[in-house]
């Protein structure tokens, strides 16, 4: 999911023909057993490459993230808006910080991801190139697009790599927080005034879009896929986490007395599977190749907060500096 | 029950403004520990302003949200070192290490406090603060010993700042009363003391501070008198309270 696509992009095929069989097939036993992957034990280059990838892009999604909720921060409406969504924020940077290192344990160190952030080698999830225009646009980022998130998450929860699993159920337990804080917000705006439900209805027709982008693409299903899921790597296909997310998340919705724009959305009754209009795939390819409404704002926002930072990471290593223990 | 009011209100104003500043970080620290250090002491400061304005609320004055969201700037009574823009992060370090200096004996101070409900909030603020001081100590002495380039900016920072830190013991008409009524040891006493800690802080380092009588304090704040930051800073701060301050959020 995060990174929408590219996340499975090609292997290379030869990568797994040159490794040990043997050590190979012990992998994968105990990967069927389920035991978990620790850092010092063997895995394929595929493996390590592939999860570098993902917890590196899911990090990344962690700290752009932060940007269109954070604008609001100062905004929010009240003292009881303001101390919770500060505290949101933060626990999204701590993500980062924490998934961070669970890719370092991989051999990629954190520079060497940011600096791929900021080149556009590496990706984010890409619903953070849209824009919160308003107050309810971040009251649904805190409910709706932390609700795909932990869709996404407790299923990658139960993978093989025990890092990036031990990282993800810290999260999940953060972002249930989250998750009840957005739809507190979304409550209120829905008992409120008409201009409050106005709002959020005007945040959903936009979101809606981007949201049902969230999980990718239909997976083609190839041998690399398979491998993937085989290796518990990948853990769902984007259709199925959009499924449930629906299943989860439609009737509550409604349920405040909104409207999803699109009206084919319907759960068929005979497959218990959700119908709706064929997401527009083209503009989340031009969104994820840089051409979205904030790609380039988000990203010049972690260029220049790196740039300005540069001086005080460079005095933290000078030798010159010496580090006290500070007196508690 | 005015001087303690106005006590109130100056020390609520201040770790407000403060708190919003420090939240401002979020997303643009130099490491992600300083977003979220930064955060933390956003949440801190604006808890504190919370309980602050609470205690107010008891002793007749309006609730939390109106207070903070609904006056002009020249009702409030922060110090103008809060309010003045992050700008870069060695700015807003030396500002949060001589506010918080400050802020902590300050509220050492206030534990003794005649005024029950402020001594008791009083002890637990400044179990807050110790973590903002040991951050702001640590942070103050690494980067003022370690590259020529961290050494200069902290050092032109703290020029910069000092005057306004100054403006922090801006006294108050009521000084007479909470000293007479031990409510509060006042700001001559504050000053005294917070001169020592700041001395101590920085000798280990590299940074020099001026002769303490040829810095002009930037007074105005606790009378109201604001620079244009705060207009602009309670004016975000409010956007969207104030599109119907009557609605429920």
């Amino acid at each position: 999911m995060y990174g929408g696509g590219i996340t499975f992009d090609g292997a290379g095929a030869d990568t797994l023909a040159s490794e040990d069989p043997v050590r190979l097939q012990a992998f994968e036993a105990r990967i069927e057993r389920g035991e978990k992957i620790e850092p010092t034990d063997w895995m394929p280059a595929l493996y390590r490459r592939q999860l570098i990838r993902m917890i590196e892009q899911h990090a990344h999604s962690e700290i752009i993230g932060a940007l269109p909720e954070g604008t609001w921060i100062t905004r929010a409406p009240g003292f009881k808006r303001k101390l919770s969504l500060m505290a949101k924020v933060q626990d999204e940077v701590g993500h980062a910080q924490l998934l961070y290192s669970a890719a370092e344990t991989l051999g990629k160190t954190r520079e060497e991801m940011i600096t791929d952030l900021i080149s556009g080698k590496s990706k984010y999830s890409n619903i953070f190139n849209y824009p919160a225009y308003t107050w309810a646009d971040a009251c649904f980022i805190s409910w709706l697009v932390d609700a795909g998130a932990i869709v996404n998450q407790l299923a990658n929860a139960k993978g093989s790599y025990g890092p990036y699993c031990r990282a993800l159920e810290r999260i999940c337990a953060e972002e249930s927080f989250h998750l009840k804080y957005g739809h507190h917000c979304v409550i209120y705006l829905a008992a409120g005034t008409q201009q409050q439900r106005a709002m959020f209805q005007e945040a959903l027709n936009r979101w809606w879009p981007p949201m049902m982008h969230f999980f990718g693409p239909a997976d083609k299903i190839s041998d690399h896929t398979r491998i993937l899921m085989k290796w518990k790597v990948k853990m769902a296909t984007n259709d199925a986490m959009r499924n449930q997310f629906l299943d989860m998340y439609v009737p509550k919705i409604r349920e405040l007395g909104f409207t999803i724009p699109d009206p084919m959305l319907a759960k068929n009754p005979e497959t218990g599977v959700w119908d709706y209009t064929e997401p527009d795939w083209e503009e989340f390819k031009r969104v994820i190749q840089g051409d979205g409404p904030c790609n380039r704002e988000r990203l010049d926002v972690r260029r220049i907060a790196e740039a300005r930072g540069r001086w005080v990471r460079e005095a933290l290593r000078s030798p010159r500096a010496v580090y006290s223990m500070p007196l508690a | 029950m005015t001087a303690l009011k106005e006590l109130l209100y100056k020390i609520a104003d201040d770790q407000l403004i403060i708190g919003h500043r420090n939240s401002e970080w979020t997303g643009f620290g130099p490491l992600l520990e300083e977003d979220i250090a930064f955060s933390s002491m956003a949440q801190d400061k604006v808890g504190q302003s919370y309980a602050l304005y609470q205690l107010l609320n008891t002793l007749g004055e309006p609730p939390p949200d109106t207070v903070a969201f609904m006056r002009e700037a020249s009702l409030f009574r922060n110090c103008q070192l809060v309010e003045l823009p992050n700008g870069e992060y060695d700015f807003s370090l030396v500002r949060h290490f001589l506010f918080d200096t400050a802020e902590a004996l300050r509220f050492e101070m206030l534990i003794q406090s005649s005024h029950i409900p402020l001594a008791d909030l009083a002890r637990k603020i400044r179990g807050e603060l110790r973590y903002h001081t040991l951050h702001a100590n640590t942070w103050i002495r690494q980067l003022g010993s370690a590259t020529e380039e961290s050494i200069t900016r902290l050092q032109q920072s703290l020029e910069f700042a000092l005057p306004y830190a100054l403006g922090i013991f801006e006294p108050s008409p009521y000084e007479d009363a909470l000293i007479d009524q031990r409510i509060f040891a006042g700001e001559q006493a504050l000053y005294t003391r917070w001169q020592e800690v700041v001395e101590d802080v920085l000798r280990p380092t590299q940074l020099s501070l001026p002769a303490w009588g040829s810095i002009t304090p930037r007074l105005g704040g606790r009378q109201g008198q604001h620079t244009e930051h705060l207009t602009s800073l309670l004016d975000e701060m409010s956007e969207v309270f104030r599109i119907d301050p009557a609605a429920e959020w």
